[in-house]
């Protein structure tokens, strides 16, 4: 019996701390949302990384595809007005 | 007054060091790796409090022994654990009954030492408890998931629960230096927990459409130093480098 064919897959979101988004760390196999979400503190926490977890269902997760980057991506490359490159962050701003 | 306060520290320590170090054998063969993590997490908890517990009772003692000493160098005879703790690894299903009566019991135990008159005994209680929360939040979990799960998943954790059942009521027995230690607010009187343990596990067996045992049987004796064949083997392999390479530091 293999475990990875039973248990449902799922993806781990972590904030490290409070007035930070949530990152994407991993994933993680378990029966349902409730013990994914204690597997997730047991895998992906147990170095102090977080304050907070989420936890998706990966198969909820809809994802751009390999053959639209053309035209997704590319017609950003030129257009470097939309990047606030010029912009002086205040000091008092730490993450952004 | 510190002998019995030493005594408890040490007994304390056994009673998490013995299974700690029991349930490290699930690592490299939980069921899948996320549970072994988890497992294992669990057992190095356990370990993290032994090592405090000794550490007390090594500075209250003073006789030159370190926290190290106290686990690596005593024989079986004068391990003061709870038979519950050394019992064999047993199947998945053994440890999660085993883990929801000890986890049970724990969180009502902790609950009260964090309120110990003792400021030390009171700070590892409250690091203890958190801990030990989550434990039963993961043994509870299991038990129904088990219990309430396929026709083999019960039939196990049923199997499981009537194999450990005997050994709970060691739980609640109040030894004579323990007595001392609760009159004077140090310790919790354990033998008053047992109504509401028997509720809180009454409720989780019923969710988890358990049969409770019969209570017809027990196996006492290990606060006396009087073990199961079990503990020799498990210690013998615990502190095979210390006792072959004494002193040896990393």
């Amino acid at each position: 019996m293999s475990s990875e064919q039973q248990l449902k897959l799922f993806e781990v979101f972590v904030r490290s701390k409070r007035g930070l988004d949530h990152k994407h760390v991993g994933s993680l196999h378990a029966e349902d949302a409730e013990q994914a979400l204690e597997y997730a503190r047991d895998c992906y926490t147990r170095r102090s990384e977080g304050v907070s977890l989420w936890v998706v269902n990966s198969s909820d997760i809809v994802s751009s595809q390999e053959e639209d980057a053309e035209s997704f991506y590319d017609p950003m490359d030129d257009k470097p007005y939309r990047h606030a490159t010029h912009y002086q962050l205040p000091d008092a701003v730490n993450n952004m | 007054m510190s002998q019995p306060l030493i005594d408890y520290c040490i007994a304390q320590g056994d009673d998490a060091l013995i299974f700690g170090q029991r349930m490290t054998e699930w690592c490299y063969s939980a069921p899948f790796l996320e549970e072994d993590l988890a497992l294992a997490n669990v057992a190095l908890d356990l370990i993290g409090r032994a090592q405090m517990f000794y550490q007390y009772a090594a500075e209250l003692a003073d006789d030159g022994r370190s926290a190290d000493d106290i686990a690596f160098l005593r024989d079986a005879r004068s391990y003061t654990n709870l038979l519950i703790n050394e019992l064999p690894r047993g199947d998945f299903g053994f440890s999660m009954a085993r883990f929801l009566l000890v986890d049970t019991f724990n969180v009502l135990y902790l609950e009260q030492l964090v309120d110990s008159s003792d400021a030390r005994v009171a700070a590892i209680a409250a690091k203890a408890i958190k801990e030990s929360r989550y434990h039963l939040r993961r043994s509870r979990d299991w038990v129904v998931r088990l219990g309430d799960g396929t026709q083999e998943s019960h039939q196990r954790m049923q199997q499981g629960l009537d194999e450990v059942w005997g050994y709970h009521k060691e739980l609640f027995i109040v030894t004579d230096g323990e007595r001392e230690l609760i009159a004077s607010g140090i310790a919790v009187d354990r033998e008053a927990l047992y109504n509401g343990w028997s509720e809180q596990i009454d409720a989780v067996l019923a969710e988890a459409t358990l049969q409770r045992p019969e209570d017809g049987w027990k196996v006492v004796g290990g606060r006396d130093g009087i073990h199961t064949e079990h503990l020799g083997h498990m210690l013998s392999e615990m502190q095979y480098l210390q006792r072959s390479y004494p002193g040896v530091e990393w």
